[in-house]
């Protein structure tokens, strides 16, 4: 799903919403799993102008859960431990973007190089 | 352009946030409520948020801002209606909300921002009070 626009964040939740359900995940788990999404697509929309999602059902073993991927062609992050620590921020924002939605998942991983972009994956187990 | 609504009840401003918001809406709201705030001389803010199913870190600042902005403006915030999950996933996220008051539903939303408001007022009169004694 493409994100281009501020409009296009509130139908991207409501996708990942669908498969969360879909997988049975309780609600405090969607919310997170939610927020953390928002977090994330805001952060390529400020930064990148947009970028591309992918939204995917995962399984291992008994357990299943929800893999996001947010790729941008953005401009890329220069010190990535840096950007996940609290309260960093370049924008004018809390700093609580990338950390905040690394606790609020199971699984986190950010790869970006300077002047190609940003991808960052995360993973929420629906027992997790 | 959308627009969350903004009733005037007496003293104070309610809001109620029924749709999930995208940003341009979030500051929309808050420089409506400033407006308003200034405009009507409200002393309180009731903001229900019980239809929001995320709060992320912007809506998080946004509900912030309009508590510093009003208090600045003699008004007083208070968020009524948070969902348990919200709660949680706002204090893992690191969000403290900083700024406002909250309650648990509307009606106790209304009967803290009556009593801050008493208490400010009964204080003022106080200080009132004593420089007339000392004069």
């Amino acid at each position: 799903m493409k994100i281009e626009k501020e409009q296009d964040v509130v139908p991207f939740r409501n996708r990942v919403k669908e498969y969360a359900v879909r997988i049975g995940m309780s609600v405090v788990n969607q919310t997170k799993l939610i927020t953390a999404a928002s977090e994330l697509v805001r952060n390529m929309l400020k930064y990148a102008n947009g970028g591309n999602t992918i939204i995917e059902v995962i399984s291992e073993g008994r357990n299943s859960g929800i893999r996001l991927i947010f790729q941008d062609k953005g401009p890329g992050i220069k010190d990535i431990d840096l950007a996940m620590k609290d309260g960093f921020s370049t924008g004018k924002s809390l700093g609580l973007g990338l950390p905040g939605a690394k606790r609020l998942v199971n699984e986190f991983e950010i790869k970006s190089s300077v002047g190609e972009g940003t991808t960052v994956s995360i993973i929420k187990w629906k027992n997790g | 352009m959308d627009r969350i609504p903004i009733l005037r009840m007496g003293k104070f401003l309610l809001v109620t946030i029924q749709i999930d918001l995208y940003d341009r809406l979030a500051t929309n709201l808050e420089t409506d409520l400033v407006y308003m705030v200034n405009k009507t001389g409200a002393r309180g803010v009731l903001i229900d948020i019980s239809a929001l199913s995320i709060v992320d870190s912007f809506m998080g600042r946004i509900l912030g801002n309009i508590g510093s902005m009003a208090r600045i403006m003699d008004a007083e915030t208070v968020v009524v209606g948070m969902q348990p999950a919200v709660a949680i996933t706002l204090v893992e996220l690191g969000l403290e909300l900083k700024g406002v008051h909250t309650a648990l539903n509307v009606e106790k939303g209304m009967e803290l921002l009556q009593k801050k408001i008493n208490g400010l007022d009964d204080e003022e009169d106080e200080i009132a009070a004593n420089e007339d004694s000392t004069d």
